[in-house]
C-alpha cells in the first residue's frame, strides 16, 4: 500500500483556523446522550452575510460527515473552495445578501470545535479514544447553545446534505419552535444496515493500521493516515452512482495505456481513488472519522419515537422541502418518501422534491439546476411568509 | 412583472372549472389539492383567498415546477398516498380532472371526504350527448375536447357519467351539497335542470362534497 503514503503528515490545524470559536457549556455543562456531562467545550464557526435586525434571516448549514465550517470560502487547509460553494453566495440559492449563514464544526470533529484532539485534562495527552461518544442529537444541542449565543430566536432555515439532513431532522424534532423551515436533502430518519456496515468497513480499515495504536497516535507521534485513508476510498465509492464512475472513467487506463501486470494503478478510477484518499487524510483526523461515523450509525428518529416517525413531527408547524436524487443509493429516494410520509400523517406542511441526476449522493454537492432552482423557490416563498425582505 | 400583470395572468390562465372551485373555497381556509398540476389553483388560491395550501401531484416535473414557485407540493399518488393524511386535517380537499385516472374511485372518493371536512370533485361527463352519439352512431370509443385521448392511450381508466357519481355517492353516504355543470364551452349550465338533462349536457360536474 506504499502508494497511500501521502505527503509528511501534519495534523489538521486547530487553533489558527479562520472563522469564529466560542466556548459554550461553562455555566451548565451539556448532558450527553452517552450520560456524559461536557463541559466547557468549544465550537467552530464560520458565518457569511449579515444577521438583520430582529435575527430572523439566520440559515444554519449543517454540513455532512466530512464536511466543516468551511462552506463557501477557500478551505484553510486545502485551499479548494469550500463544500457547497455552489449554493451559498450573493445571488446563489443561500443568498449571502439577503440571509446570513452558519455553519459550525461538529462536535467531535477536528476543525477547531471539541474532539477527541483535544487535551485530557486529567493525563495532560490528547483524549483519543476516551473522549466520551457524540450522537446527532448532541451536535444539535450544541448547535442550539451557539444560537443562544448569538441571540438568534428562531432560525429562518436549517439546511443540510446527508448527515446535514440528520441533523436538519433532529432539529425539527427536538427544536421545531426554533426552526421556521427544515430541508433535509439526500437524507434518512435512521441510518441503514447497508450504511452502517459501510461505515464499519471504513473504521476497521483505521483501527487495522498499526499507527492507529489503539487511538493513542497523537500522543506517540504517529498517524493512521494509510487507514484513514482506505476508510475514505471505500466510502467515497458509495456517494458516486456506478453511471457517474462508468461516464468519468469507464476502465480507462493510466497514460501509457496498457497494463502493467502488477497492482499499481493502472486504471484510471484506482488512481483517482487514490488521490481521493490520500488528500483526505491532510485535513481529517482517523479518530474524528471514528466518532463522527459512530454518532450516524446511532442516529434513529424512528426508534427514538417509540417506532413510529411521525410522533417526531407531531403539531408542528416548520415547513419542510425534503429533496433526493434518482441515482442515489446510499440514501435512496425510498427513505426521503418515508420522512415525507410520516409528515403528511401530521398534516405538516412539506414539499417533496426527487431530482434526477445521476451523480449519486453527491449531487447535493454539485452543479444541479434542478435543485438549486427547487431551493431558491422554496426559500423565495418561505421567506414571504416568514416577512423577510 | 408587475403584481398586478401577476393577478391579471393568475385570473386569465385558470381553467373554467378551477374558477369555479376557487370561488367555493372559503378565504384563510385549508386546502389540500391531489393531482395539482402545475399549481395553478393553488396559486391562485394562495393570491386571492389566503389559503393554506397543500398539493400532490403524480409528475415529479409537475412537483418541481410547484416548488419553485414557493407551494408546499409533494410527489405522490391519489390512490396509494392519501391514507397517510390524518382525518379532517383539510378544510378541503380539492381533486380536479384526476377522479377518472385513479385506480380505485371509490377508495379515493372516501379518502377525500375523510381528510377533508369537505371535498371538491370536478370530472369529465362520459354521458355527455356527444359521447353517447359517438358511440351509438360511429360505434367508436367517444373522443371529445375534454376526453381528448385515443382508447389504447389514455389514462382516463375510470370513466364516469354525473349520473354514475351522484349514484355512488349515494352509496357511500356522501352528501353532495352542491352540483354544477358546464357545457362543451366551460360556462355554467342554468341548474333548474333535471339529473338526468344534467347528464345529457354537461361536458363537466363539480360537486361539492360532504361527510354523509
Amino acid at each position: 500500500m506504499s502508494a497511500l503514503n501521502g505527503p509528511a503528515s501534519r495534523p489538521p490545524v486547530g487553533g489558527e483556523l479562520p472563522g469564529y470559536r466560542v466556548e459554550l457549556g461553562a455555566d451548565t455543562p451539556l448532558r450527553l446522550d452517552c450520560g456524559v456531562d461536557l463541559g466547557p467545550f468549544t465550537i467552530a464557526y464560520q458565518t457569511h452575510g449579515e444577521l438583520n435586525q430582529d435575527k430572523s434571516n439566520a440559515i444554519l448549514v449543517c454540513h455532512a460527515l466530512t464536511g466543516d465550517q468551511f462552506v463557501t470560502e477557500s478551505h484553510p487547509v486545502t485551499g479548494k473552495p469550500g463544500w457547497w460553494h455552489l449554493m451559498v453566495g450573493p445571488g446563489k440559492p443561500l443568498d449571502t445578501e439577503r440571509y446570513f449563514i452558519l455553519c459550525s464544526n461538529v462536535l467531535g470533529g477536528c476543525m477547531g470545535s471539541s474532539g477527541p484532539m483535544d487535551s485530557d485534562p486529567e493525563t495532560g495527552h490528547p483524549y483519543g479514544l476516551k473522549y466520551p461518544m457524540i450522537t446527532v442529537a448532541d451536535w444539535v444541542r450544541a448547535q442550539r447553545l451557539l444560537i443562544d449565543h448569538l441571540g438568534i430566536e428562531q432560525l429562518f432555515c436549517v439546511i443540510g446534505g446527508s448527515m446535514g439532513g440528520m441533523q436538519v431532522l433532529q432539529w425539527a424534532s427536538s427544536y421545531p419552535e426554533r426552526v421556521f423551515t427544515a430541508v433535509p436533502i439526500a437524507a434518512a430518519a435512521r441510518h441503514s444496515a447497508q450504511n452502517i456496515a459501510f461505515h464499519e468497513v471504513g473504521r476497521q480499515a483505521i483501527m487495522a493500521d498499526p499507527d492507529w495504536c489503539d487511538g493513542d497516535y497523537q500522543r506517540l507521534g504517529k498517524r493512521p493516515h494509510r487507514g484513514l485513508a482506505v476508510a475514505r476510498m471505500a466510502a467515497h465509492i458509495t456517494y458516486l452512482s456506478d453511471e457517474a464512475l462508468h461516464r468519468k472513467f469507464g476502465r480507462s487506463l493510466q497514460e501509457g495505456g496498457r497494463f502493467t501486470y502488477g497492482f499499481g494503478p493502472d486504471f484510471q478510477v484506482e488512481s483517482y481513488l487514490r488521490h481521493q484518499g490520500i488528500t483526505f487524510v491532510d485535513r481529517f483526523d482517523a479518530n474524528s472519522y471514528l466518532y463522527i461515523t459512530r454518532a450516524m450509525d446511532y442516529f434513529d428518529l424512528v426508534e427514538e419515537h417509540g417506532g413510529a416517525l411521525p410522533k417526531a413531527f407531531e403539531t408542528t408547524k416548520v415547513r419542510f422541502c425534503v429533496i433526493s436524487f434518482t441515482s442515489d443509493w446510499l440514501f435512496p429516494t425510498s427513505e426521503s418518501r418515508a420522512i415525507v410520509h410520516a409528515l403528511n400523517a401530521v398534516a405538516a406542511n412539506v414539499s417533496f422534491v426527487e431530482v434526477e441526476s445521476d451523480k449519486g449522493h453527491d449531487a447535493f454537492l454539485l452543479e444541479e439546476p434542478e435543485l438549486h432552482a427547487t431551493l431558491t423557490g422554496f426559500l423565495n416563498g418561505a421567506a414571504k411568509h416568514r416577512g423577510l425582505r | 412583472m408587475t403584481v398586478t400583470a401577476r393577478v391579471e395572468e393568475l385570473r386569465a390562465q385558470l381553467r373554467a372549472d378551477l374558477q369555479i372551485i376557487a370561488d367555493i373555497v372559503q378565504p384563510g381556509s385549508r386546502v389540500l389539492d391531489v393531482g395539482c398540476g402545475d399549481g395553478a389553483l393553488l396559486d391562485y388560491l394562495a393570491h386571492f383567498k389566503e389559503v393554506d395550501g397543500r398539493g400532490m401531484e403524480i409528475s415529479q416535473a409537475g412537483v418541481n415546477a410547484c416548488v419553485e414557485h414557493g407551494l408546499s407540493v409533494i410527489q405522490g399518488d391519489a390512490d396509494a398516498d392519501l391514507k397517510d393524511y390524518p382525518s379532517d386535517a383539510f378544510d378541503y380537499v380539492v381533486l380536479s380532472q384526476t377522479l377518472q385516472a385513479t385506480r380505485d374511485p371509490r377508495g379515493v372518493l372516501g379518502e377525500l371526504v375523510r381528510i377533508g371536512r369537505r371535498a371538491i370533485v370536478s370530472f369529465p361527463n362520459f354521458g355527455g350527448w356527444r359521447s353517447r352519439l359517438q358511440l351509438l352512431l360511429r360505434g367508436r370509443m367517444p373522443v371529445t375536447e375534454q376526453l381528448c385521448y385515443q382508447w389504447y392511450e389514455t389514462p382516463n381508466i375510470h370513466l364516469c357519467t354525473i349520473r354514475d357519481f351522484v349514484t355512488l355517492c349515494r352509496e357511500l353516504g356522501i352528501t353532495i351539497e352542491r352540483s354544477i355543470s358546464l357545457d362543451a364551452k366551460g360556462r355554467v349550465r342554468p341548474f333548474y335542470s333535471a339529473l338526468r338533462l344534467d347528464n345529457l349536457f354537461s361536458d363537466q360536474g363539480i360537486f361539492l362534497l360532504g361527510k354523509g
